[in-house]
């Protein structure tokens, strides 16, 4: 609390007091909550201190699905609006180790604010608060909706300002399409709600349990899936490094260039799914250089033809490799052609300007500028300022400008951190390799036979 | 395991499945006579069960291990078995009439995925037809007095849920008893292995679709036949949940397949090597009994045993071989751990890759996944990808050589029994 600037601080009591007021208010008003309510209020309040406290048991931060947002606006209908507002206000008990105390009394009280003004909506749009008799369910519809469509953003909006006063917003952070995705879900998981108090009637707290045990087992399982993801993550990332070892300073070369193209795609806009599956193919990008023979790789001076379509195969070869996995299709266009050439020079099959697929041209310019910062055998490593200079002189001959610009802005936003090998061990032979076929400024030389 | 199950005749080793199907088609065909000579009892509860039905199926998907579920065609006609009225008027459709709506709906949703090529797993959804009738012939003739007990839907539900969570779970563990039959069938595992597998497969997915299947029938109560599709949406936020949680373990293991070649492709095996290891080795981990879990972990470490040569300056052409000397082959397996023990998630895949070339006579002995990969890795280096019968037994002599000293007994017990079984032991 201490750490928390005045500001956030004036919110946090305003807040509270705010819902401390409604809710004494709603009590000394002796017809507001019936006597027979308070059974129902009890085992709502139990459900929505479960649901809040799942989260931490499973420990799983991104999908924080707020499946308490049911059992709150259950609680509007069954309860009415102050009955909500107690339920909400059970958050500040909820089971959450090493939560301290000002965010817990925060959490309540927002909650309570949501719960009261969605059942006052409720109540105003002429919703009835009552256990809803069978049969007069559609007489609900139009109420719960719009104590729905209050309840969750006015929860969101309590929240952001609270993140913003305390300075862990920014507001240029704020990604839309995320959003809108958790409002849309959190929407949904409170429209569950509504199955909650439509059933009470026939089984009471038996509805809960039916309607919330699918989606405690959906939280598993996509708390589950979120597990295996960061595995395969760490998985992949480690097989590609053990693929370029070989060459001593190429180390961690495929991570930069997934990060780097992640950085572009993220900069032009591109959909999560799509971010994923170029981060996979700036992964995977060099994985067919095993199947180029070492002794081309460390070759000084000039390579014979033969040679040099020796490493001219190897997209061909990492696709092969990859080409059982199931990843979008962009992404192994994007492993095939990330050799192409704007003005149609490259390889493996010399496609020009809008020909090579999106994904390629940005492992390009992912590819060239981490070669370009990294030490090689031959040189020192560049700095980001001269890699970038490069990059905007072959842009449009060698790379796209759309790309090079999108990650010129991206390293300036976002930074960025050059591999960094330290030089070899002087009493230990390291392998390294003559030439980087990834590098701009220093062409491979083929020898002109004939 | 009994002889018997470890070697079924030939002529029987698809028994149980055909029997499957052909019982789903007698009851589909059987339903279906049944309803048209009775006439369809409420039709429009019918029609929306089906729909939902059809729906389900369309929306089906694969869970890890090849298995094809629908959870919500499944809960659907959970929920139509399970209907006591729709609105207060008593529900009357007999069993057999569920039993005809639930085929109607399964063909129906199965049959886009037909039309692109994509047939569903006739044993799957035999499986999914047969359980779902069991259920609806011992329920049915029960719902009238169910319905009357609930007062006409006024009263106390206890009685009638606690009846319908009773066979429903019964249900679950008949399906589950029927797909871990299946499964003991196809992959050649012990039943009370698969048994296990099945159960912990099925248990999350079940207990959502049961919770869904008895919502849906107590929806029907309160509300309109409308609404099936929102008490639906529960299981859907499941549905997806899942599919994602399926389709990253499908991903995985593709992956580590295809960056285990990446070692053929850089010739230092020969081509083929790690999957046909990794074959051996699974079917060889199954006859000695061993759970999913932890034929996942084994599946891995045989993909990769060989990955630490690319660690190797020199790699040794043709790969760590029986052949190779003892400490080449160690380091390979020592370079190898380390490379997955930087995944910072495999640790025990590591250690099985690390302890491949140990003794079984060693100090300390080996885990059995690793003792697994050291006999099917050095079989596999002797025969490589030829079917020459000869060459087998002369392996298989040569391998039984060092047993009780380099190879586990009961491992080489197994792999000879998994080689002499197959048609072609290493065929790709």
């Amino acid at each position: 609390m201490r750490d928390l600037p005045w500001p956030a601080k004036i919110y946090l009591v305003a807040v509270v007091g705010a819902a401390a007021i409604l809710i004494a208010r709603g009590l000394a008003m002796p017809d507001r909550v019936g006597a027979h309510d308070w059974a129902t209020l009890l085992v709502l309040a139990l459900l929505f201190l479960v649901c809040e406290s799942v989260p931490t048991l499973l420990n799983v931060e991104q999908a924080a699905m707020s499946v308490s947002f049911s059992a709150a606006l259950a609680a509007v209908v069954l309860v009415g609006d102050v009955g909500a507002a107690l339920v909400g206000a059970t958050a500040v008990l909820s089971v959450r180790p090493g939560l301290p105390p000002h965010k817990r009394l925060f959490n309540g009280a927002q909650f309570a604010i949501c719960g009261y003004v969605a059942g006052w909506v409720f109540h105003r749009l002429g919703g009835r608060q009552s256990v809803p008799d069978v049969g007069r369910f559609t007489d609900l519809l139009g109420p719960f909706m719009g104590a729905a469509a209050v309840f969750v953003p006015l929860n969101l909006v309590l929240f952001a300002l609270m993140l913003w006063l305390a300075g862990r917003l920014r507001a240029e952070q704020v990604p839309l399409r995320g959003l809108v995705q958790f409002f849309v879900s959190y929407l949904g998981y409170a429209t569950f709600g509504l199955l909650i108090a439509g059933l009470w009637a026939t089984v009471q707290s038996i509805s809960a349990v039916l309607v919330l045990l699918p989606l405690f087992i959906a939280r598993w399982a996509f708390g589950q899936y979120l597990a295996q993801q960061r595995s395969y993550d760490a998985t992949i990332a480690a097989l590609c490094q053990a693929v370029e070892t070989k060459d001593y300073y190429t180390r961690g070369h495929c991570t930069r260039v997934s990060s780097a193209s992640t950085m572009i795609a993220q900069e032009i806009g591109m959909g999560p799914e799509r971010m994923r599956a170029i981060g996979y193919a700036g992964m995977l990008h060099d994985v067919g250089k095993l199947g180029v023979p070492t002794k081309v790789l460390q070759k000084e001076g000039r390579l014979t033809e033969e040679e040099y379509a020796a490493i001219q195969l190897h997209p061909m070869r990492g696709l092969e490799i990859v080409r059982g996995i199931d990843f979008l299709d962009e992404a192994f266009a994007g492993i095939m052609h990330h050799h192409e050439r704007q003005d149609g020079r490259g390889y493996p099959m010399g496609l020009a300007g809008a020909e090579i697929p999106e994904f390629a041209r940005i492992i390009a310019v992912a590819d060239a500028f981490d070669s370009m910062t990294s030490d090689r055998s031959y040189r020192k490593a560049k700095s980001i300022e001269e890699a970038v200079a490069e990059l905007r002189k072959n842009s449009g001959s060698q790379f796209d400008p759309v790309m090079v610009t999108a990650f010129v802005r991206a390293v300036g936003r976002h930074g960025w951190h050059p591999g960094k090998v330290p030089a070899p061990p002087a009493d230990e032979m390291v392998e390294t390799m003559a030439k980087d076929h990834d590098d701009p400024t220093t062409p491979i030389e083929v020898v002109a036979e004939r | 395991m009994t002889q018997a199950t470890r070697r079924p005749p030939p002529a029987g080793r698809r028994s149980g499945r055909l029997l499957l199907v052909g019982a789903a088609g007698v009851l589909a065909v059987a339903g279906a006579a049944c309803t048209a000579a009775a006439g369809l009892a409420d039709a429009q509860a019918a029609v929306a069960f089906g729909a939902l039905v059809a729906a389900g199926e369309l929306a089906r998907l694969t869970m890890p291990g090849n298995r094809e579920v629908a959870p919500i065609g499944s809960a659907a006609a959970l929920g139509y078995t399970l209907l006591l009225d729709v609105g207060g008027t008593p529900a009357v459709h007999p069993a057999t009439q569920v039993v005809a709506v639930m085929a109607a709906g399964m063909t129906v949703g199965a049959l886009p995925h037909l039309a692109v090529g994509r047939p569903p797993r006739l044993d799957a959804i035999a499986r999914r037809l047969v359980a779902g009738a069991l259920l609806a012939f011992a329920y049915r003739p029960l719902a009238p007095a169910l319905f009357a007990g609930t007062g006409g839907g006024t009263g106390a539900w206890w009685a009638a849920l606690g009846v319908m969570a009773v066979l429903v779970t019964a249900m679950l563990a008949v399906d589950v008893v029927m797909a871990a039959a299946l499964r003991a069938e196809q992959v050649r595992t012990a039943f009370r292995v698969a048994v296990r597998d099945e159960l912990r497969m099925a248990a999350p997915l079940g207990a959502s679709v049961a919770a869904s299947g008895i919502l849906l029938a107590l929806a029907s109560h309160s509300m309109s036949l409308a609404a099936l599709a929102v008490f639906a949406a529960p299981l859907l936020v499941t549905q997806v949940a899942f599919r994602k949680y399926a389709g990253i373990r499908a991903t995985y293991l593709q992956t580590v397949r295809a960056l285990a070649r990446v070692t053929e492709v850089g010739g230092y095996v020969e081509s083929g090597h790690s999957r046909r290891v990794s074959r051996l080795s699974l079917a060889t981990g199954r006859e000695l009994g061993m759970a999913e879990p932890e034929l996942l972990e084994l599946e891995y470490a045989a993909l990769m045993h060989d990955i630490g040569q690319l660690s190797l300056r020199d790699p040794i052409p043709g790969g760590a071989t029986v052949l190779t000397e003892p400490e080449q082959a160690r380091r390979i397996a020592e370079l190898g751990a380390e490379i997955i023990s930087k995944t910072g998630v495999l640790d025990r895949v590591a250690d099985i890759v690390r302890r491949q070339t140990d003794a079984y006579a060693g100090p300390e002995t080996p885990p059995l996944a690793a003792r697994i990969i050291k006999a099917a890795n050095a079989y596999d280096d002797l025969v490589g990808g030829s079917s020459d019968r000869d060459r087998a037994a002369a392996a298989l002599d040569r391998l039984r050589r060092g047993a009780g000293q380099e190879y586990d007994p009961a491992v080489l017990g197994a792999l000879t029994l998994v080689i002499e079984r197959a048609p072609s032991p290493a065929r790709r």
